[in-house]
C-alpha cells in the first residue's frame, strides 16, 4: 500500500501514552521476587586513610542480610572501572578504581562499604551504623596548587598530579603565522563544574541466576552493552551469561555513559546474597557520586590583523579530572581541536593538561568538550571586535569557513555548512540593526543592553572507525536488525538507547519510508543486549547519523532481496523490478503489484528462488566516513541591572542546521533543552567545593541552582537545510547543539551590555553576585582590566596556572 | 509501631498498616505500586513526586502516609477517566511538552492543580506557577504550550487535536 512520506512529519511520539499516564517503565518501578535493597555507605572526606570499618551493629540491625567492604568483594569483582583513551593515548597517571575503596579513600561519596536489607529504608538505616577509622590525609582540590611541585599528591605515593599532559601542536610551530599578528588578545576562560542532573538519578536492579550462572542487570543508563562488556568482565562472565536492560531512562546527559561502582557492587552482592538487589541513587549521592561536567580553565591568546582578519591562536586547556581519569573523561580534550572554531586559521597551539584533584571525577556533559571550545572561540572573537572597533558580525563574516569540505587545523574534516546563511537568518530574525539602535538609545539613558552572537559548529555523530578505533579501542560504528515478520509487520533492534530522543518515533519514520510500510506495522526495540545487536549507545549526537543508517542499511538489504523474490514471483529480471511506496512491480506493468508484506510472507514459503534462504532480515553496523558537523547561529539579548546584578534575558533567537530533518518537532525540542542547559550553565549553576576541607557546599538541589520554568526564556527559532554529504539521509546530530551554542552567546551578551563600564570578560554563572562585584567594582575605580577583581574571586578557586610547565615551557 | 492509615486513592479507599516514617511517595510507589509519581530529589526541589491531595497540589515526598489517613489523593494514574486522556495530558503529547517522560507525572499534577486555580493563565503565569517543578530536557518551552493549550481546550476555546496529528514537515 502506499504511505505519505513520514520523513519530515511533524509527527507526535509514540512513546509518549505511557509516560502521560504514569505507565512508564524506569529501572526504580521494577521489583523481583525476593528483591532486596543496597545502600552505599560513602567517604565524608575527601582523601583519607581507611584504619577500619566496623560492622558488626549494622550486621545486627533490622532486615540487614549482609554488609560488605571491599575484602568481600576481591574476587567476585576481578577488574577495575576501565579509562578509554578518548583524544589523550598517552596518559601520564591512571590511578586504578576498584568499584569500592580498598584502604584510601581519595573523594568525598567514594563507596566503602555497602549494606543490603529486606527493605528499603532498613537498608539506608543500617548504613549509619557503619563505623568506619579514617586517617584524613591533606586533599587537594585546587587545580594551580595541584600543579606546584611539592604538592600534596590525589593518591598516597604518587609522583605528582598530572594526569595527563597533551600537546596538540607545539607553539613554535605557529610562529610564523604569529608573526602576522597585528594585534593581539588574551583572557583566561573559566569552564565551571556541572552536575548533569538527569531528572532519573542512577538505579540498578541486578539479579543473579545461581543456576545457570547468568547476570541480568537493569540499569539507567545510555550504553547497556557497555555496561554488559564492562560489568560482565570484571564479574568474570561472558557476554552470553550477562543480559543488561536499559528500559526506560529518566535523562542521561552524558552522566549515564559509562559504569559506575554500583552497577558492579550491585551484581556482586546478588551474587553473594543470592538476592535480586535494587540500588536507586538518591539526589544528594547523584551530586556528590555521579560525574561531573567542565571543571577545565582555559589560557587563550589570539593574534588577529586590524582589519578583522583572525590568524592564529594560543591555547591551554587545564582539566579538572577529579580522582580517578573519567571512562571517557579525555574526550573533553576536544575542545582544543575545535578551538578554531567555524573560522580559518593561519595557525592553532593548542595544549590539554588533565589534573587530579581529590573531587569526583569529571567526564562527558552534554556537549563534551565542544561547548567548551564554542564558548573559547567566541568569546575571543568578540575581544578581537572590542580591540580593533568592529562590529562583531562582521568579524564573523570576514573569518568563516566558507569552502566544504574544509579541513581544520587538527586534520578534522567539515562536511558541509553555510555559516553565514545561518547567520544573516539569526541577524533578521532578531532585528539586528533595530537592536543596535535600541542598545544606543539606552545606552543614553545609563542602561546596560547586550547583544552576544555566537556562531557555532560541532563535531558529533562519534563516529568513522578509523578516527574512534584508535581513540576508543573500539570502533564506534551503530547497528540495526530489520526483521520482516511473515505477515509483514517489523521489528528493528537498535544499538543506540533512547533516554528521551523520541528514537521509537523517529526511527520508525525514517524505516517506514525506507521499506514503505505503515508507520504503525514497525516496532522498534532499544535497551536490551539480550535481543540487541552490539552497539554502543546514545552520546555524542550520534543516533540518527550513525544508528539511523544502520537502520536505513537494513532496511535496504531486507528491499534488495525481497527485489530479488519478486522478480522470482513476477518471472522477470531482478533489475526489471522496479520498487515504489512498498510495493514491487515489473517496469511498465504498475497495476500487477506484490507488497513488501506479501513478499515476506512468500519468503517464508517454499518455491524461492534457488540459493535463497528463507525470511526477510538483515543486519547492519554502519561505520560512517567521516563526523558530520552541524552549525548555526543564535543570538542573545540581555539587559543587565547595575543595581542588583541581575540578568534579563529578553530575546533569544537560534538558528540551527542540522541538515535534513526527520521530524521537526522532536528536533526542535532537542534545541529547546540545549540551550536551556546552556544558559543554566551561563547565568545558573556552579559546582562549589570547599578548598579548605574538599566538602561538596553544593550538595542538594537547594544549594546548586537548576533553574525553573518561571527563569527561562522562550527562543524563536528557525532553521536552514544544509544536508550532510556524509550520510545518505544527509542527517547530522542536533542533542547537543544547543547547549553548544549556549553559553557563548549570553555571555558574550553579558560582556556586551557592560561594554560601557570597561568590562571585557566574566565569568560563569554571571549571576547577581558576581555581576554586582563586577560592576560596583568598574564604577568605584575600574580602570577597563580585562580581568577585574571581582571576578578573581572565582578564578582563585581555579586557581592560576600559568607557571607550570612540566617540560620547561614551549 | 505500624499504624493504620485508611487512604483513597484516586477513587479506592485502601487500608495499610504503615510504619510512621514512611513517606506517602513510597507508599504510593511500593505499597500501592502505583510508580507513575516519581522520585527525583531529596530535597523538595523537583516536584517529580507532585500528587494532588483533594484538589491541592503537594509534593508526597513532603509528607508521611500516616498524615494522609483519612485524605482523598489523585496521582497521575488517576487523572484519565473512562480512557480518556486529561486534556493536559493530551495537550503534553501534543506539544512536546515530554522528552524523558521522568518529570512529567509531577508537572502535569502541578499543571492540573494550576488551572483549577486559574483557568487562563498567561504564560508568566503558567511558568510562575510551575515553578516547584524541575524538567532537564525540554527548557520548559513545550511545557508552557502544553498548559496554555490544555486551559484553551478547557476553556472551549481551542479545537480538539486528533491523536496522531500529522502535518507535512519540513522547511
Amino acid at each position: 500500500m502506499a504511505v505519505t512520506q513520514m520523513i519530515g512529519a511533524r509527527i507526535q511520539r509514540r512513546e509518549d501514552p505511557r509516560l502521560i499516564t504514569g505507565h512508564g517503565r524506569y529501572v526504580d518501578d521494577m521489583t523481583r521476587p525476593q528483591m532486596a535493597y543496597m545502600a552505599v555507605v560513602r567517604s565524608p572526606l575527601p582523601h583519607a586513610k581507611i584504619n577500619s570499618i566496623e560492622v558488626t551493629e549494622a550486621a545486627k540491625a533490622a532486615g540487614v542480610i549482609g554488609v560488605y567492604t571491599a575484602r568481600d568483594f576481591q574476587g567476585v569483582i576481578q577488574g577495575t572501572i576501565p579509562v578509554s583513551n578518548s583524544f589523550v593515548p598517552d596518559k601520564k597517571q591512571v590511578p586504578e578504581q576498584f568499584p569500592i575503596a580498598k584502604g584510601e579513600v581519595v573523594y568525598q561519596g567514594e563507596p566503602v562499604a555497602v549494606v543490603i536489607a529486606e527493605e528499603r529504608y532498613q537498608a539506608g538505616d543500617a548504613a549509619l551504623l557503619v563505623e568506619v577509622d579514617y586517617d584524613p590525609l591533606p586533599a587537594v582540590t585546587d587545580l594551580e596548587k595541584a600543579l606546584q611541585p611539592g604538592s600534596p599528591t590525589v593518591h598516597s605515593g604518587a609522583a605528582d598530579n598530572i594526569g595527563w599532559d597533551m600537546t596538540y601542536a607545539a607553539e613554535d610551530s605557529i610562529a610564523e603565522a604569529w608573526g602576522e599578528g597585528e594585534v593581539f588578545v588574551k583572557e583566561r576562560i573559566l569552564q565551571q563544574r556541572l552536575f548533569p542532573i538527569p531528572m532519573e538519578t542512577r538505579a540498578v536492579v541486578a539479579e543473579w541466576d545461581n543456576f545457570d550462572n547468568r547476570l541480568t542487570l537493569w540499569t539507567s543508563t545510555q550504553v547497556p552493552h557497555f555496561i554488559r562488556l564492562f560489568v560482565g568482565t570484571a564479574m568474570g562472565l561472558t557476554e552470553s551469561q550477562v543480559r543488561v536492560i536499559g528500559p526506560d531512562v529518566g535523562g542521561g546527559f552524558g552522566a549515564k555513559l559509562r559504569p559506575y561502582p554500583e552497577e558492579y557492587l550491585a551484581a556482586a552482592t546478588s551474587k553473594l546474597t543470592g538476592r535480586p538487589v535494587k540500588w536507586i541513587e538518591t539526589r544528594s549521592e547523584n551530586l556528590l557520586a555521579t560525574t561531573h561536567g567542565r571543571g577545565q580553565i582555559f589560557d587563550v591568546e589570539v593574534a588577529a590583523k586590524r582589519d578583522g582578519t583572525l590568524v592564529a591562536m594560543k591555547v591551554t586547556q587545564i582539566l579538572d579530572i577529579g580522582a580517578y581519569q573519567g571512562v571517557f573523561g579525555a574526550f573533553q580534550a576536544v575542545a582544543c581541536l575545535l578551538a578554531g572554531g567555524a573560522y580559518q586559521w593561519k595557525g592553532i597551539a593548542a595544549r590539554s593538561i588533565g589534573v587530579l584533584t581529590n573531587k569526583t571525577s569529571t567526564d562527558p556533559y552534554r556537549g563534551a568538550g565542544r561547548p567548551e571550545a564554542t564558548h573559547l572561540v567566541e568569546r575571543m572573537v568578540d575581544l578581537v571586535a572590542g580591540e580593533i572597533g568592529m562590529d562583531p558580525v562582521e568579524v564573523r563574516r570576514k573569518n568563516f569557513v566558507r569552502e566544504f569540505p574544509h579541513t581544520n587545523n587538527f586534520g578534522l574534516t567539515f562536511d558541509s555548512g553555510d555559516y553565514e546563511k545561518s547567520l544573516d537568518r539569526a541577524l533578521g530574525l532578531a532585528g539586528y540593526e533595530e537592536l543596535r539602535r535600541r542598545q544606543a538609545e539606552l545606552r543614553s539613558q545609563g542602561r546596560y543592553l547586550g547583544i552576544g552572537l555566537s556562531t557555532w559548529i560541532e563535531i558529533c555523530g562519534l563516529g568513522p572507525s578509523a578516527a574512534t578505533a584508535p581513540a576508543a579501542g573500539v570502533a564506534l560504528v551503530e547497528s540495526a536488525t530489520v526483521r520482516v515478520h511473515p505477515t509483514g509487520s517489523v521489528s528493528i533492534n537498535v544499538g543506540t538507547h533512547s533516554h528521551g530522543q523520541g528514537h521509537d518515533t523517529t526511527f520508525a519514520q525514517l524505516a517506514a519510508d525506507a521499506l514503505g510500510v505503515p508507520y504503525d506495522a514497525i516496532a522498534i526495540n532499544h535497551g536490551d543486549t539480550g535481543d540487541t545487536p552490539f552497539g554502543y549507545g546514545t552520546y555524542g549526537s550520534r543516533s540518527l547519523a550513525v544508528g539511523g543508517m544502520a537502520i536505513r542499511k537494513s532496511c535496504h538489504k531486507v528491499v534488495d532481496k525481497a527485489r530479488k523474490l519478486a522478480a522470482h514471483i513476477f518471472e522477470a529480471a531482478e533489475e526489471d523490478v522496479a520498487f515504489e511506496q512498498g510495493d514491487f512491480y515489473v517496469k511498465g506493468s504498475p497495476d500487477k503489484r506484490k507488497s513488501i508484506g506479501e513478499l515476506a510472507f512468500a519468503a517464508h514459503g517454499a518455491g524461492l528462488p534457488e540459493g535463497m534462504e528463507q525470511g526477510l532480515e538483515a543486519v547492519t553496523y554502519f561505520d560512517p566516513p567521516n563526523f558530520v558537523w552541524p552549525f548555526g547561529a543564535h543570538i542573545c539579548v540581555v539587559e543587565v541591572d547595575p543595581d542588583t546584578g541581575a540578568v534579563d534575558l529578553q530575546k533569544y533567537v537560534a538558528v540551527d542546521d542540522c541538515g535534513n530533518v526527520i521530524n521537526p518537532m522532536i528536533v526542535d525540542g532537542q534545541i529547546h533543552g540545549g540551550i536551556a542547559q546552556g544558559i543554566a550553565q551561563a547565568l545558573f549553576e556552579e559546582v562549589i567545593y570547599d578548598e579548605e576541607s574538599g566538602q561538596l557546599k553544593t550538595g542538594t538541589l537547594v544549594d546548586y541552582m537548576v533553574p525553573s520554568a518561571s527563569e527561562m526564556p522562550d527562543y524563536e527559532m528557525d532553521r536552514t537545510v544544509t544536508p550532510s554529504p556524509t550520510n545518505e539521509l544527509g542527517v547530522k546530530g542536533i542533542g547537543e547543539a544547543g547547549t553548544i551554542a549556549a553559553s557563548a552567546a549570553v555571555i558574550n551578551a553579558v560582556c556586551d551590555a557592560l561594554s560601557p563600564l570597561g568590562v571585557k570578560h566574566v565569568d560563569m554563572p554571571a549571576n547577581p553576585d558576581r555581576l554586582w562585584k563586577l560592576i560596583h567594582q568598574q564604577r568605584t575605580g575600574g580602570n577597563g582590566a580585562s580581568s577585574p577583581e571581582a571576578t578573581s574571586d572565582a578564578r582563585g578557586a581555579f586557581g592560576a596556572t600559568q607557571e607550570y610547565r612540566p617540560d620547561g615551557g614551549r | 509501631m505500624k499504624q493504620k492509615v485508611a487512604i483513597t486513592v484516586n477513587g479506592v479507599r485502601r487500608e495499610h498498616e504503615v510504619e510512621p516514617r514512611l513517606l506517602l511517595v513510597h507508599y504510593l510507589r511500593d505499597t500501592l505500586g502505583l510508580t507513575g509519581t516519581h522520585v527525583g530529589c531529596d530535597t523538595t526541589q523537583c516536584g517529580a513526586c507532585t500528587v494532588l491531595m483533594g484538589e491541592q497540589a503537594v509534593k508526597s515526598c513532603n509528607m508521611f502516609a500516616v498524615q494522609a489517613d483519612g485524605l482523598e489523593f489523585t496521582t497521575i494514574e488517576g487523572l484519565a477517566k473512562n480512557g480518556q486522556l486529561h486534556p493536559l495530558q493530551q495537550a503534553f503529547w501534543d506539544e512536546h511538552g515530554l522528552q524523558c517522560g521522568f518529570c512529567t507525572p509531577g508537572f502535569i499534577m502541578a499543571g492540573v492543580y494550576l488551572l483549577n486555580q486559574n483557568p487562563s493563565p498567561s504564560d508568566a503565569e503558567i511558568r510562575k506557577g510551575l515553578e516547584g517543578n524541575l524538567c532537564r530536557c525540554t527548557g520548559y518551552v513545550n511545557i508552557v504550550k502544553a498548559v496554555k493549550a490544555a486551559s484553551q481546550q478547557m476553556n472551549g476555546q481551542g479545537a480538539a487535536q486528533p491523536a496522531h496529528a500529522v502535518e507535512a514537515g519540513g522547511r
